[in-house]
């Protein structure tokens, strides 16, 4: 464990990728297995251990520390692990030396609510302030040292020097502590066979079109629809929905699950049938109706029954036991045509090709479009294959111009991590009516991205400066900033008082020249809805 | 009869002495000043009067240019101020020249603390406790997640850090008054004997502090040093300066910085430090308790920093404290 949680520190306290993969490489080569395998889980968020929650750690610190006590340094040190681990009373004595990570993970692994408290105190008891900080942030499951689960799997390929790509289609077909991966690449023993498993495989992404042009004679273009990107995978009779990280998220959507019979790995946007907003392809609920879904366990006949869900078929990857990812696109899409009426025309669809003469024209329609299920416009070169990650030249995003308010800042909150110290989180409101006349600000949303480092340092200024009252970590503010807030679309909402939810808001731009007074109204906002 | 202690009165901008009409740490200019220690948030400029230590005063005639209404005072001296105030000057610890300020008037006694640490410290005379009715004291790390390592591990911490990458520098960043002298006289102690580079701010402390009799070994500027000549060292630059243009003349520095907050992971990430060293100049959690404890004064007064923990713990254990909401005295994230 000392090892792990030394490795965790350098990593908090490294910027640079580089310096990032030398890290964890060189902790994979030097660490023998088991404990390597369960690092990189913890490292990937592969691991659970349902039984300790944040909850658990500050009930276990309640019985050890003043409320009053934990509360203040919980608030300024913006991390319940690390409080705790700074906090945990530690004995003269260990009771015992300090665990493997194969131990820790043993044992947290065996506690239930029932005894939580006692065991997870006991390991706490084996270690310093930074083993139990390595062991909170892993018994929580979000390391949050820098390291994405793409970054620990291409420096498990630079460690043993193999492809990522190959890493991550082995990833899924062997649960942690991955020791026949290790096998694999470390050994060179034979690579775990895949084909009878419904596998993830990675996605292929698109970069922002930003001031490009294509031409449409090598670009085909389509609709980016608003729900979430899913990979659906049918093989050894099972099948598995991930989504656009690698999430399992099969027990989410059933229906998806048992829709899909046909030995195949298929990329769509899944959505959920509701109020006609589909435009001509009709059906599609906004995202607001799919939010409802998302996140869940456990899914209620109720829900399936008002809001289904159906896959909008993009490409197919994998047909009968064919892997067409070399293929051209033009290829995969006559194949994606041919194979629709073997499917349940309740769960799936196909995304249309915009018919569309030259670029100008595209950007024409796109103006047009008012679908709230719409979120631009995916321009895929024609002949190229099904590549995994961004590759630049292949596929285009160009989102639809989001929408523009100005909004008045009302709170401030303290981030966490990196930004603890900053007040980051901004709510802002519009007026109720004319605030010459006695009009008030409403809260209508809330940010925290949009603004640069230097911005930030400017806006956690002006809330210091500008408080007129405090509660706990949040600061209220006198009302003198103005936001060009953006957002992808609004929606009414029964939680907010406006009666109001953005989607996406962010800050655009800071107003600081502009008086509050011009903010946008209530109404205007109320204009843009279309539920 | 006076009420008990009226004659001291916590005010936004300073403690104020009624019956001296002084002001201790005044944020503002006014004609009679008590000053604790040197740092700017303390020692502030254009008072009529300045009573503090011959260090501290040195210090101010180096910021300020002016030794215009200087009046020294050793550590243990007491003067009489008008009203009948008798005020005496003791070693807070904290940096060259600090002291707490015993102030005595009607048979009652009160002790500022201005900012201390229990620690040792080779640049300055340690902490002492004196016992007085109303104690005042700091509260910069006020929180109990603050337990500060012990100095050697620091250390031993750059030392290894210097040893394994021989082609680079550390760069540690450290307030230009006190921190800096104290992590180069550390080092001294710890045996490091080749020279120290310093940035072009820290020069004339570090040499003021050699006038006082710190030793601080070889320190050479780094404007005077070529590249290579810094391979394997130690550079000390204000923090300001760690990630400023200044540090590419650096053969490929190594951020470092030597501060008590670096004991929170978030805020040593936020500065972009890679070797974070936690070393304060001020008391930790268990130095405040301890120090409430053995002075153990009828009331405790906490000031500038934390003080809602202070205050709790002191509730807690049944002793009597209150909150004073002084202005200037900031947060200080380089201290």
């Amino acid at each position: 464990m000392e090892e792990f949680a030394a490795l965790i520190d350098s990593l908090v306290y490294t910027t640079s990728r580089n310096a990032k993969l030398q890290l964890v490489a060189d902790y994979l080569r030097r660490t023998p297995d088991p404990d390597r395998g369960w690092a990189l889980a913890a490292l990937t968020e592969g691991l659970d251990f349902p039984a300790v929650k944040s909850s658990t750690i500050r009930n276990l610190l309640h019985d050890r520390v003043d409320p009053v006590l934990w509360t203040l340094s919980r608030d300024f040190v913006g991390d319940t692990a690390e409080t705790a681990s700074l906090l945990w009373p530690q004995p003269h004595m260990p009771p015992a030396p300090p665990p493997t990570v194969s131990e820790a993970v043993a044992l947290l692994a065996e506690m239930t609510r029932a005894t939580v408290s006692v065991k997870l105190a006991q390991l706490l008891d084996r270690l310093d302030a930074d083993g139990r900080y390595a062991l909170l942030k892993m018994a929580t499951g979000a390391m949050r040292v820098g390291v994405s689960a793409r970054l620990a799997k291409t420096a498990f390929a630079q460690a043993f020097d193999v492809s990522v790509e190959e890493v991550e289609e082995y990833w899924h077909a062997i649960p942690a502590p991955y020791t026949a991966l290790f096998d694999w690449a470390a050994n060179g023993a034979a690579p775990p066979d895949t084909a009878a498993l419904p596998l993830f495989r990675p996605f292929m992404l698109a970069h922002p079109l930003e001031e490009l042009e294509v031409d449409l004679l090598d670009y085909v273009a389509e609709w980016k629809w608003d729900g979430i990107r899913v990979q659906l995978a049918h093989a050894g009779g099972e099948t598995r929905l991930y989504s656009r990280g690698g999430e399992d998220i099969t027990g989410t959507f059933p229906e998806m699950a048992e829709a899909l019979t046909i030995p195949a790995v298929l990329d769509g946007e899944l959505l959920v049938r509701g109020a006609h907003q589909g435009g001509e392809e009709g059906g599609a609920a906004s995202f607001n109706a799919l939010q409802q879904r998302l996140g869940r366990k456990v899914v209620s006949a109720k829900m399936l029954a008002e809001a289904p869900a159906f896959v909008r078929l993009y490409d197919v990857l994998q047909l009968d036991g064919e892997d067409l990812r070399e293929r051209p696109w033009t290829e995969r899409r006559a194949a994606l045509e041919a194979l629709l009426p073997r499917l349940p025309a309740d769960r799936f669809d196909i995304s249309a090709v915009i018919a569309a003469n030259h670029f100008a024209h595209l950007a024409t329609i796109r103006e047009g479009t008012r679908d709230d299920a719409i979120e631009g416009v995916m321009l895929k070169k024609r002949d190229s294959p099904y590549v995994a990650g961004r590759r630049t030249g292949l596929w285009y995003k160009w989102k639809r111009d989001p929408l523009l308010v100005d909004c008045v800042l009302m709170y401030a909150q303290r981030g966490s991590g990196r930004r603890a110290s900053f007040y980051s989180d901004y709510t802002f409101g519009c007026w109720d009516g004319d605030p010459d006349e006695g009009a008030e600000l409403l809260p209508v949303g809330k940010a925290y991205s949009g603004f640069t480092d230097e911005e930030l340092k400017k806006l956690d200024k002006h809330v210091r400066q500008h408080t007129v009252k405090r509660f706990g970590p949040v600061r209220e503010t006198d009302r003198s900033l103005v936001f060009e807030v953006a957002f992808d679309s609004i929606h009414v909402s029964k939680r907010h008082k406006s009666g109001l939810a953005m989607r996406f808001p962010r800050i655009h731009r800071i107003r600081w020249d502009k008086p509050v007074h011009e903010a946008d109204r209530i109404a205007a906002l109320q204009a843009l809805v279309r539920d | 009869m006076p009420a008990n202690f009226s004659w001291i009165r916590p005010e936004p901008w300073g403690i104020h002495v009624v019956p001296a009409d002084c002001w201790i740490d005044p944020a503002r200019e006014v004609p009679h000043a008590l000053v604790t220690h040197g740092h700017a948030d303390h020692a502030r400029g254009g008072h009529g009067q300045t009573v503090a230590t011959p260090a501290t005063l040195a210090i101010m005639e180096l910021r300020y240019n002016t030794r215009e209404g200087a009046v020294p005072v050793e550590y243990g001296e007491t003067i009489r101020l008008p009203g009948g105030v008798d005020a005496t000057y003791l070693p807070a610890g904290h940096v060259l020249g600090s002291a707490q300020i015993l102030l005595e008037h009607a048979g009652e006694r009160v002790i500022v603390t201005g900012d201390y640490k229990r620690r040792h410290d080779p640049t300055c005379p340690p902490f002492q406790v004196t016992p007085c009715d109303i104690f005042i004291t700091e509260a910069t790390f006020g929180l109990p997640v603050f337990t500060h390592p012990p100095i050697e591990g620091e250390m031993a911490k750059l030392l290894q850090r210097l040893a394994d990458q021989p082609d680079r520098c550390v760069l540690v960043g450290a307030y230009a008054l006190g921190k800096a002298q104290r992590v180069i006289a550390e080092l001294r102690r710890a045996g490091h004997d080749r020279p120290v580079f310093l940035h072009g701010a820290l020069e004339r402390m570090c040499r003021l502090y050699e006038d006082w009799g710190i030793d601080l070994g070889e320190l050479r500027l780094v404007s005077d040093a070529k590249k290579d000549e810094m391979h394997g060292a130690v550079v000390m630059a204000p923090p300001s300066a760690l990630n400023d243009r200044w540090s590419r003349r650096l053969p490929d520095p190594v951020t470092s910085m030597a501060s008590g907050w670096m004991m929170v992971r978030q805020r040593a990430r936020q500065r972009g430090v890679e070797l974070p060293l936690i070393i304060s100049d001020h008391a930790d959690w268990p130095e405040l308790i301890a120090t409430i404890q053995e002075v153990n004064p009828q009331e405790s007064w906490i000031t500038h920093g934390r003080e809602e923990a202070l205050l709790r713990w002191c509730e807690l254990h049944q002793r009597k404290a209150r909150a004073l909401a002084l202005v200037g005295y900031d947060e200080d994230e380089d201290d």
